[in-house]
């Protein structure tokens, strides 16, 4: 039996702006049983994505196929014209896309949407098609699966949204199945959510599938064999076994030191740790904040949140998307004034609106955004872009900013000559580092980073997190890191801040949070990062935290503990009630739960 | 690699129909840059005054008065064609510019400030812009007098209402991104939020806008000269030709014809000029997508 997919030397061009072709994807052959899961795992840039597409015989505005042969059951679909493509995509070959908020049209009912591909390819008839839709949202573990399909996007949860993009796919049963980082930029919780509906839509469907993505732990759970692509070309092939044990060629090895080891195995040494009672002054407090958004009746998002930076100190602030950890970032800022509580610099109460601060103030605290593309001008050149805050914070004169744009360039390891550039003409990485650089400009005591590489690969992430010690080292500049990722603030932060709906759940030095007694929403959060270990998955669906605390939305409540929901132990007609009391397991760390302590330190089931 | 599979909706490099906006675009560039030649030097080509009464006769045909006949009192139809390409062409311009540099400063303002200030903004723009915008215009200058700065003033303002709504809805999307979040957090005043972090952001679709505005504008006098209202006599201008020379018609006289010619040709030519921008300005988003 031939194999379902069979990619021959495939050569795909792209055509930059203002230059001529050239070679993305450069004669990479491979195939796909029935059945089978293949991964393709490499950086961005890699062709990953490109060599996926070439399954649906699409390429993207700007490439070009330059040749070589896709055979999906043995029929060359490239050699086909656009409209007998148009029976296979959708219908026998579909394709899953990075974001599902960015692939439902808001305008449109979810039902609609998954059984359009049904209904464009007269497959089959409306009733069946939306027969057919419930049904699958039951496989998929969906809620309501009849009331479903007349809502709007808007109206499920991201993980939901991604989970209904699988439903769209498999609406017609497709042959092969392409999935383009599907969980990548969710948060750990939601990952495993959606990961295990894949799998499971996978199994049943028995279809092939090819899962393209930068993440390796993601792949031990999912594919059944994986090829490693660095620029346009095979690095490495084998099961997954193969790969994630014995890895052969340097660039997959490159690629596992980049993911991040599970948390508790890397514990601060006591050396970097200070001792939290014998802290001077704070650099940076916040005291009992509370603030919403809406300019008449205010939604309330953060509910009397304390934080406390010390110089030279790392704080973590972590939870998952919905918590109000950049709702944070934006109050001690001044974007976003708060409704009561008091921001605190070096002793010094700062004005709520940033408007109503003075230069020196704002200059001391900078912010470094999540999305390093919008958050630079594409219209201005990176020396603008950086030297814009020595002109309006120093007065700095025109050469002397030119030195300084060098200099600062030089520090977040960028080429001087970089200063020429536009945003565009720069990759992920190098935009976060010029973002960085805009920060470091203002010399400020407290950065401020807003998931500052949650979109960017896990190696460049990790690239970043190394330049962000350094710079921590060598200038001693204090941060707080916000992040819904819990492996890279462990390795990271000094004292960590776990928000759940707004409030602080947990707190303490990260030795101590990410030990036993965890609050149960750190529990679920450490159990939820993935390992590069086949099997994982399963085993980490199986424990309790995770029956009871995934596939659910955060939602902001007035009274009780916000977690109740979610939480395995929770205490009803208490902790719906009443308002967590603040539990002190030692100097320094809090935990706010109705539990006793010993009912929070059983360990996290270990391997 | 000798086989070359492309299929239609790959072919980059050149999008269908590139080369023939190109190529319109330069037609329109030509006739555009002819007539701004003609304004400039309209006394050193014309070959009478524009005022010059050159024969009793009313429509007089081509040959008997000028070379494109004479027009109602007998004057020259081509001298004042070329005089009143400096009219119709100076004041669209100088409406165009006043119109825009309120509406654009309004409109960011608004998006920018928020609040109060974009709701009073915005609704006052509402209130002008319910009234049909000839009938505004002819309420204004009727109580006003027809002077030309009240002409130039007011055709400016209810243009300035339309950008006003153009650039508002701009820079709302553009001031939400990040990079204007920066620079609120860096501390940085309106005025260099507006000029120097959304304005470069603004510039392809707002470019777009002043072909279309300034074509309008050229319409809106000529609207409101053949009404009687815009520029008076003896100045040509386009539009008020027209309309002194309706009469022509009747007698089988192109004098009419001629101007409202001219004003076709400009509206025409600026619009192929502004269909290539956009059309330029659309290609490079795509680009700037595909990075």
């Amino acid at each position: 039996m031939t194999a379902l997919l069979e990619i021959d030397n495939l050569w795909v061009e792209g055509k930059p702006p203002g230059s001529d072709f050239r070679p993305i994807v450069k004669g990479v052959s491979l195939s796909v049983n029935r059945g089978e899961v293949l991964a393709l795992i490499g950086e961005s840039g890699s062709g990953k994505s490109t060599i996926c597409l070439a399954a649906l015989a699409y390429a993207r505005p700007g490439c070009r196929f330059a040749g070589g042969k896709v055979l999906l059951e043995g029929q060359d679909i490239l050699a086909l014209d656009s409209e007998d493509r148009r029976p296979i995509r959708g219908a026998k070959v579909a394709y899953v896309a990075q974001s599902a908020a960015a692939a439902f049209n808001p305008a449109l009912t979810i039902g609609s949407q998954v059984t359009e591909i049904a209904l464009v390819h007269e497959i089959m008839s409306a009733t069946e098609a939306d027969r057919r839709a419930v049904d699958t949202y039951r496989r998929l573990d969906l809620p309501t699966p009849e009331l479903l399909g007349g809502l709007y996007p808007h109206q499920v949860s991201g993980g939901q949204l991604q989970r209904l993009m699988a439903a769209m796919a498999v609406s017609c049963d497709p042959m092969l199945l392409l999935l383009d980082e599907p969980t990548t930029a969710l948060d750990v919780t939601t990952q495993i959510e959606v990961l295990t509906a894949f799998k499971a839509i996978i199994k049943q469907q028995q279809s092939a599938a090819i899962y393209v993505t930068h993440d390796l732990s993601v792949v031990a759970q999912i594919a059944d064999r994986i090829i490693v692509l660095n620029d346009g070309m095979i690095m490495e092939e084998g099961t997954t076994k193969q790969i994630v044990e014995q890895p052969t060629h340097d660039y997959t090895k490159t690629l596992m030191k980049a993911v991040r080891p599970p948390p508790r195995t890397t514990v601060k040494t006591g050396a970097i740790r200070d001792d939290p009672s014998a802290d001077t002054t704070p650099v940076l407090e916040a005291r009992g904040i509370t603030a919403g958004y809406g300019r008449v009746k205010k939604k309330i998002v953060l509910w009397d949140v304390d934080l406390k930076v010390s110089s030279h100190q790392v704080v973590g602030v972590i939870g998952e998307s919905g918590c109000g950890k950049s709702t944070l970032a934006r109050v001690i800022s001044g974007l976003l004034p708060q409704v009561s509580g008091e921001i605190v610099h070096k002793g010094t109460v700062l004005p709520p609106a940033v408007a109503a601060r003075r230069k020196a103030q704002i200059q001391s605290i900078q912010i470094v955004f999540q999305m390093a593309d919008v958050a630079l001008n594409p219209r201005q050149r990176v020396r603008d872009i950086i030297g814009r805050p020595l002109e309006f914070y120093m007065n700095m004169g025109a050469s002397a900013r030119r030195e300084r744009v060098g200099e600062l360039l030089e520090l977040v390891e960028l080429p001087r000559d970089f200063a020429a550039r536009f945003p565009k003409e720069l990759s992920g990485g190098e935009k976060q580092r010029v973002n960085l650089a805009r920060a470091l400009a203002a010399e400020p005591d407290v950065i401020l980073c807003d998931e500052v590489v949650s979109s960017l690969d896990t190696v460049v992430g990790a690239a970043i997190i190394d330049l962000l010690k350094d710079l921590q080292q060598k200038l001693g500049v204090a941060y707080v890191f916000i992040s819904h990722d819990l492996s890279t603030v462990a390795s990271f932060a000094d004292t960590i801040v776990v928000l759940y709906a707004g409030r602080v759940v947990e707190r303490g030095p990260t030795m101590d949070v990410l030990s036993p007694p965890y609050h149960p929403y750190t529990r679920l959060l450490l159990s939820s990062v993935p390992e590069i270990r086949p099997g994982w998955l399963e085993d980490v669906m199986k424990t309790r935290e995770a029956i009871s605390g995934i596939s659910r939305e955060v939602e902001l409540t007035d009274v009780g503990c916000p977690f109740f929901a979610r939480c395995p132990l929770a205490i009803e007609g208490t902790c719906d009630t009443q308002a967590p009391p603040h539990r002190e397991p030692a100097a320094g760390h809090l935990v706010a739960c109705h539990r006793e302590l010993d009912d929070l330190t059983g360990d996290i089931i270990q391997h | 690699m000798t086989s070359e599979v492309q299929a239609p909706e790959m072919a980059a490099g050149a999008a269908p129909g590139s080369r023939g906006f190109q190529t319109a675009a330069w037609i329109g560039a030509s006739i555009l840059g002819l007539w701004v030649l003609v304004a400039i030097f309209a006394p050193l080509i014309a070959p009478y005054g524009q005022g010059e009464l050159l024969s009793d006769e009313s429509f007089a045909v081509p040959g008997n008065v000028g070379l494109l006949g004479g027009d109602y009192l007998g004057r020259d139809i081509l001298s004042r064609v070329i005089f009143g390409a400096r009219m119709t062409l100076g004041l669209a311009a100088i409406i165009t510019v006043i119109g825009f540099g309120v509406g654009i400063a309004l409109g960011f303002l608004a998006a920018v400030a928020g609040g109060v200030i974009d709701t009073v903004l915005s609704r006052s723009i509402d209130a002008i812009m319910a009234f049909p915008s000839i009938m505004l215009a002819l309420i204004i200058i009727a109580s006003l007098g027809t002077s030309m700065t009240v002409l130039i003033l007011t055709i400016a303002a209810i243009e300035a209402t339309r950008v006003f709504r153009v650039s508002r809805a701009l820079a709302m999307d553009i001031a939400v991104m990040d990079f204007v979040e920066v620079a609120r957090a860096r501390g940085e005043g309106l005025w260099w939020i507006m000029l120097r972090e959304i304005f470069p952001n603004a510039t392809g679709p707002l470019a777009a806008e002043v072909g279309i505005r300034f074509t309008y504008a050229i319409l809106f006098i000529s609207a409101l000269s053949f009404l009687g209202l815009g520029v008076q006599p003896p100045n040509a201008d386009w539009g008020s030709m027209v309309r002194e020379n309706l009469q022509g018609l009747l007698f089988g006289s192109t004098a009419p014809i001629i101007p409202a010619a001219a004003i076709a040709t400009v509206t025409f030519s600026v619009n192929l000029i502004v269909d290539w921008y956009l059309h330029k300005s659309n290609r490079d988003i795509s680009d700037e997508i595909l990075q």
